[in-house]
């Protein structure tokens, strides 16, 4: 259903493979010196190694951190092998395992988008690669995409009171600071260049996976088998699946627990999900009662 | 603007013509969207440079338009980094333009309670006076040295750099020349 | 790195960072490389991803750890226990590689019968001087051999530390030997008993992890070595910073020479160097005890005679024995037409040191106002050296200080922003040190090169100019020359000789006349009489007919093309990329490579081929540039009475070496014993639990201004350690200041693990005060299981871990760890314990103001009690 006929490119997407993060953060620097983000503040937030928190408008990649008291695969010849850390000298034996988990969350690209469905301004819109992107030159900051979003990610670019209150108080970088939604945009202006996007490129153990998203699902589907066989503890996909909520996600994961651990919802859903049908009734109501219209005028004629 | 053009220009027959029935595709592109293009594209050279931070040695491309850096990024044609790079990496031309980059020279004199700006050449000529008299009043002719300087230098510095730090220093007696390697 | 050169030849990793993807055995220790090497840290994925084992052992759980598939934690100090521990169950297990052991390692050699180990002497070995606090290393040689030069002024520091403790191995008979390595004095065997006593139990004892988990380490390593596998250590400072420092790194190399990995494809051992040039920053030295390419600086007792000098640093075999060619070249490099035959080259313009003149001896120096003038380039001691007070009392007694940075670090604002001034112990109005700050030119905005963690030197180029007053420090130190050259052109005194000598005439270019950094690096090439550019090494003389600054970079400049500046692309080459950039020693990528190939000159196996003889050609060929003489046969055995290289056997890989064989005992070129031994940090909670000699018997420490905690101090409890972070860089004047990396790890924190917060009252996300005889200082808690406590013979021992980027200044600000951390350095190459110390934790914000001074007093009363 692409707009666009013969400029029409293939999806383009991420695969973020969370077994190779080593929670480096480049994405996120990568992505703030390229896109001139904003700087998001200085608050220690003691989660971990994480003080980005959450995606935002300032933050358009997020690594989340999680400590776990479990290994990091589950039996086979890699059972009690990693993760496990000395013996629990106040018990006085015993291996206690343990794993760190690190995920670079970001846009997620939904196949059926809220944010976009929504939008009344047109300033969302979908790519010729497939992915969403706003238009800052469009947004009027109405907001309405914000609740739209199941995962929380698009988010307002709050405008700074006074002076001061601007991030870190210095000369904000780059010139983005007004009230309108911010988010992801898969890079576009690299794409249109055939630049990979700025997290992808520099994401130092390929973590972050840039590519076609067809191919990038396969590749996710024989990753899963790999670390399945070597007996992982919890591997699974994330938005690989086109018949979710959102239709699947152009940016998808490789997760190693629930994604609640990672402060993702579990089954998201567009909220826009039932506006076909709700489209469908308006105009069956609209054409009974055009239908009833008509009859009124033909009564009349007689 | 001819009448087509016209028609053009109003979005509902864009969404009819390329069937963007909803306006969610190519007919809400802004003229700006349709015109962006990456920044790399701009520059009038792209330098080669290396990280400055760690020792693994990774790979940079520096992007300048009009005198200015507008982008650094990692180079695919290292073996060693492949175009990646780590968030020090990521942030060095915040490294090269930061907001809290000095560029003039501060001079606080002694027992001075604020900075003074002092020129750069009337600066060289200070310092140069002060190693000459402290090295005059301490020389070891026997051993030809001083020990009234030191010189302790990061190990961010070109191999050019130490080399010409060595050499004048040893020239000069001067024997407390040390190096981050060493801490 | 005398760790890897009195063992191996070089000071320098043997191995490149991308043929870690061929190991089939990772053992990092000693290093986070995961979080302070992250792109470098791609490889040792490709690895795990191939099938490696990848194991990290270390006092805390990092994102290494988490990417690794074994992870083994151990109290900060106990390294030598650990790898000790490997070493004999090598032994025990007859994991030896016997074929490489024999052939290329001195474990045949046999020792003077006068030796005594650690196991005689409990805890110490023969030579040992009380009263001198040092040893006679004349018992710890080759049976046979005598020491060349009296006793107390042999070889040692950097230049023994790359091979040069050769120097000493002359007169008397060739070395004795025993093939079958059953002497009880031969290497093999003392090495065996030496380590005997280093158990699993032990280990566990002394390091507190469990016996299992040691044993799983121990066996993997060892079967993935071999023939047809290959294991690699890499360690960064995590092994450096310690009071035996160098003797963790000699662990290793016992280690990788017995299973054979060095020289061989994913095998060897990486050292990996914390900042862009730290490796540069050594091979052409500013350090005060060394000159280009590792030679010594000359000592105050040393002859004043050149060729008596060169007598006595020189190995009779060995390419030390073309020290005369190297030196001669530096002096002309140096004087240049000054120098002559007739004035010995100008030998006796080069200033003379003392046993000690590195960073934390002039810090004392400062102490006691003998420092009148400092120059910081880029360094950041107020926060980034140990002991911060002492730094920053220090800096207020100068006179004056030039800092050159990017931004306005702590050593420059010292005198009105710091823990000192905040607590009323100094004011500005009575610190009379005179400040230059000087900004410095990015990296971006200078040519120049770099030499990385594996030895490769890369040319960055400009891009921009520098803006305003900024300038490269090429730019500052040559016209600082030309000034000062100016000022004393009429000038008859003779200590101005050197100065007017000086070779220094560089081609400067645009506005602001910079320096050609290329003219440079041309220099420290060489060239010859006729001023063409020389290629390698080999060409250099010792007549005067040749100039060369540093000869190990000897060929980065051949054919007079800047061999550094190469960039072709990884994919147009082969997988070592030999094109790409330039490495020392003649852009070999792996040292000792000949290793690679068995005593007859073939491959060990087909999987681990690298370089090999071909008889055909009559030469060394393979996938890297063979480091060994191309033409000399693997059966090549030296005529009596060879000098130099000529005098190293076909089948000796380890050319720097005077008998060509890797080192597992050092008779020559350490401070503190031949062989490794497990000593408790100079601060620790515990006892040594193999000797009764405690700590390292040679370790230095100071006066005055650095106090200590006393051994097994109840006072000062816990173990501390401190790291970096990802997101940082060192000290922070790299990272502090930038917004990006700043908001990342926006506040100094305090890792402890749950029990030892409920024992302190600490919560997580509050404050806690950290405290050491030096000083305290205030950090949020992280409560954390991924620090653990141990037991140590029944004692539980809590560690403390503290990253030390943070400071007076930048964006985000906090306390110094370093103000922590004590001064007391390794004996071989003065490096400070920063990786285990003692300290107390409390919780709650530190005092401020003049509590803060009383609080410092009371915990150097403290530190006395036991």
């Amino acid at each position: 259903m692409s707009s666009y006929g013969a400029e029409a490119k293939p999806r383009m997407g991420f695969f973020t493979d969370t077994s190779v993060c080593i929670g480096c953060k480049a994405c996120e620097v990568a992505c703030k010196e390229w896109n001139l983000l904003p700087a998001d503040g200085l608050e220690w937030t003691g989660h971990s190694y994480d003080n980005t928190g959450e995606l935002s408008a300032n933050s358009w990649r997020h690594v989340a951190f999680i400590e776990q008291d479990k290994p990091l695969r589950i039996d086979g010849d890699f059972a009690t092998a990693d993760g496990t850390m000395a013996v629990d000298a106040l018990e006085g034996g015993g291996a206690a395992p343990m794993r760190w988990l690190m995920e670079s969350d970001v846009c997620k690209h939904c196949t059926h988008a809220g944010c976009l469905d929504v939008c009344p301004t047109g300033s969302l819109f979908r790519t010729e690669f497939g992915t969403v992107v706003v238009q800052e030159d469009i947004c009027n900051g109405c907001g309405y995409c914000v609740p739209a979003c199941p995962f929380g990610v698009i988010d307002r670019r709050e405008l700074p009171r006074k002076p001061e209150d601007a991030p870190l108080a210095l000369p904000l970088l780059g010139s983005k600071e007004d009230g309108r939604v911010w988010k992801c945009t898969l890079c576009y202006d690299r794409l249109k260049g055939g630049h990979e996007p700025a997290c992808a490129k520099a994401c130092p153990t390929h973590s972050i996976q840039f590519g076609e998203v067809d191919e990038l699902r396969e590749r996710a589907e024989q990753r899963l088998a790999k670390l399945e066989a070597q007996n992982w503890n919890g591997p699974r996909l994330y938005g690989h699946d086109a018949d979710d909520g959102v239709g699947g996600f152009g940016a998808f994961f490789l997760l190693l627990d629930e994604p609640e651990v990672y402060g993702l919802p579990p089954d998201p859903v567009v909220p826009t999900q039932h506006l076909p049908r709700l489209w469908k009734t308006t105009a069956l109501a609209a054409a009974v009662m055009f239908a009833g219209i008509a009859a009124a005028f033909a009564g009349g004629a007689e | 603007m001819g009448f087509t053009k016209l028609l053009e220009s109003w979005p509902v027959v864009r969404q009819l013509r390329d069937g963007d029935l909803l306006a969610t595709g190519k007919t809400v592109q802004s003229a700006r969207t349709r015109a962006l293009r990456p920044r790399l594209e701009r520059a009038d050279h792209v330098g080669h440079s290396v990280c400055p931070y760690c020792a693994v040695g990774c790979a940079q491309l520096v992007y300048v338009e009009d005198g200015e850096v507008t982008q650094i990024e990692g180079d695919p044609a290292s073996p060693i980094s492949r175009g990646r790079l780590c968030p020090k990496g990521s942030a060095s031309k915040s490294l090269h333009a930061g907001p809290l980059r000095e560029y003039k020279v501060k001079y606080r004199r002694p027992y001075g309670t604020a900075w003074e700006e002092l020129p750069l050449d009337e600066a060289m000529q200070m310092i140069a006076d002060r190693i000459l008299v402290a090295r005059d009043a301490d020389w070891d002719a026997e051993n030809r040295r001083t020990l009234a300087v030191g010189n302790l230098g990061g190990a961010t510095l070109d191999n050019e750099e130490n080399y010409l730090i060595k050499k004048l220093c040893s020239a000069l007696g001067v024997i407390q020349v040390e190096n981050q390697a060493r801490i | 790195m005398p760790g890897l050169g009195t063992s191996l030849g070089r000071g320098g990793a043997t191995d490149y960072q991308q043929d870690l993807m061929n190991a089939d055995c990772i053992v990092i220790m000693g290093s986070n490389m995961a979080e302070n090497h992250p792109v470098g840290f791609q490889w040792v994925m490709e690895a795990r991803e191939r099938g490696a084992e990848v194991i990290h052992v270390d006092p805390r759980f990092t994102r290494t750890s988490a990417m690794a598939t074994k992870f083994v934690g151990i109290r900060a100090g106990s390294d030598i226990a650990f790898l000790g521990g490997i070493v004999n169950y090598i032994f025990g297990h007859e994991a030896w590689f016997d074929e490489y052991v024999k052939a290329y390692t001195n474990a045949p050699v046999i020792i003077g019968e006068r030796f005594l180990d650690t196991e005689d002497l409990d805890g110490l070995f023969s030579g040992w001087d009380p009263a001198l606090k040092k040893y006679d290393p004349e018992t710890w040689q080759y049976e046979g051999m005598e020491v060349k030069s009296e006793a107390g002024s042999p070889p040692k520091g950097e230049q023994a530390g790359h091979g040069g403790a050769g120097a000493g191995m002359e007169g008397g008979e060739p070395p004795a030997e025993d093939e079958t390595l059953q002497h009880e004095r031969c290497v093999f065997q003392i090495l065996k008993r030496h380590f005997a006593r280093y158990t699993p139990e032990l280990v566990a004892d002394a390091c507190g992890c469990t016996a299992e988990e040691f044993l799983y380490v121990a066996q993997k390593l060892c079967e993935n070595s071999g023939r047809e596998k290959t294991g690699s250590i890499a360690y960064a400072v995590g092994w450096t910073q310690h009071t035996v420092g160098v003797q963790i790194i000699r662990t290793a190399a016992i280690i990788q020479l017995l299973l054979g990995n060095i020289g061989r494809p994913g095998g060897g051992i990486v050292a990996l160097r914390g900042h862009a040039s730290i490796q540069g920053s050594t091979d052409i030295p500013t350090l005060s005890n060394t000159l280009p390419g590792y030679m010594q600086m000359p000592h105050v007792e040393d002859p004043r005679d050149l060729a008596e000098w060169i007598d006595r640093y020189k190995a009779p075999t060995g390419w030390w024995g073309k020290l005369d060619t190297f030196m001669v070249s530096l002096l002309k490099a140096w004087w240049g037409p000054a120098a002559t035959k007739e004035n010995d080259f100008a030998f006796s313009y080069l200033p003379r040191i003392d046993d000690d003149n590195s960073a934390y001896w002039t810090t004392e120096q400062m102490l006691e106002g003998k420092v009148k003038g400092y120059i910081l380039v880029g360094e950041n001691p107020a926060v980034g050296s140990a002991n911060g007070r002492a730094q920053r009392l220090g800096m207020a007694k100068l006179d004056w200080l030039v800092v050159r940075d990017l931004v306005e670090i702590e050593s420059a604002a010292f005198w009105y922003d710091s823990p000192e001034i905040e607590s009323g112990e100094l004011k500005a109005e009575e610190i009379g040190t005179e400040v230059f700050f000087l900004p410095a030119a990015s990296h971006v905005e200078k040519d120049g090169s770099f030499t990385n963690t594996q030895r490769l030197l890369q040319w960055h180029f400009r891009a921009v100019e520098p803006k305003h007053d900024c300038r490269s420090d090429l730019w500052f130190y040559y016209h600082l020359g030309r000034i000062l050259r100016e000022r004393r052109k009429d000038s008859k005194d003779p200590k101005d000789r050197p100065l007017l000598d000086l070779t220094w005439s560089y081609p400067t270019a645009g506005e602001q006349e910079d320096p050609s950094a290329d003219a440079v690096l041309a220099e420290i090439n060489g060239h010859d009489d006729s001023g063409q550019p020389l290629g390698a090494y080999k060409e250099l003389k010792g007549d005067g007919s040749t100039a060369c600054g540093c000869w190990i970079y000897c060929g980065v400049f051949a054919e007079g093309i800047n061999q550094a500046a190469r960039k072709k692309p990884h994919w147009e080459q082969r997988y070592a990329a030999p094109d790409w950039g330039w490495a020392w020693p003649a852009n070999r990528r792996m040292l000792y490579n000949r290793a690679s190939a068995d005593p007859a000159g073939n491959p060990w196996s087909k999987r681990k081929e690298l370089v090999w003889w071909d008889p055909k050609e009559q030469k060394w060929t393979g996938h890297d540039v063979p480091d060994f003489d191309e033409q000399t046969p693997p059966d090549y055995v030296p005529p009596d009475g060879a000098e130099g290289p000529d005098a190293i056997a076909g089948n000796h890989p380890f050319i720097m070496q005077a008998d060509g064989r890797g080192w597992l005992f050092v008779p020559q070129g350490l401070q503190d014993g031949p062989l490794p031994a497990h000593y408790e940090p100079h601060e620790s909670p515990v006892g040594n639990p193999l000797y009764r000699q405690r700590a390292n018997p040679a370790l230095h420490t100071w006066k005055d201004e650095d106090p200590y905690s006393a051994p097994e101090s109840e006072e000062f409890p816990y173990v501390v350690t401190t790291y970096r972070l990802t997101e940082h860089h060192t000290a922070g004047g790299m990272s502090r200041f930038l917004p990006y990396l700043a908001e990342l790890q926006p506040q100094m924190f305090v890792e402890v693990h749950p029990a030892l917060a409920r024992a302190r009252g600490l919560t997580h996300g509050g404050w806690a005060t950290v405290m050491t005889p030096r000083s305290a200082i205030e950090g949020r808690v992280m409560v954390t299981n991924r620090m653990r406590p141990v037991r140590i013979r029944g004692k539980l021992v809590h560690q403390v871990g503290l990253p030390y980027h943070w400071g007076q200044r930048g964006l985000t600000t906090g306390g110094a760890a370093n103000d922590l951390a004590h001064m007391a350095v390794d004996p071989n190459v003065h490096i400070e314990e920063v990786k285990a110390f003692t300290c107390d934790i409390w919780p709650g914000r530190r005092p401020r103001g003049a509590k803060l001074a009383q609080l410092i007093t009371d915990l150097r009363v403290r530190a006395q009690q036991p």
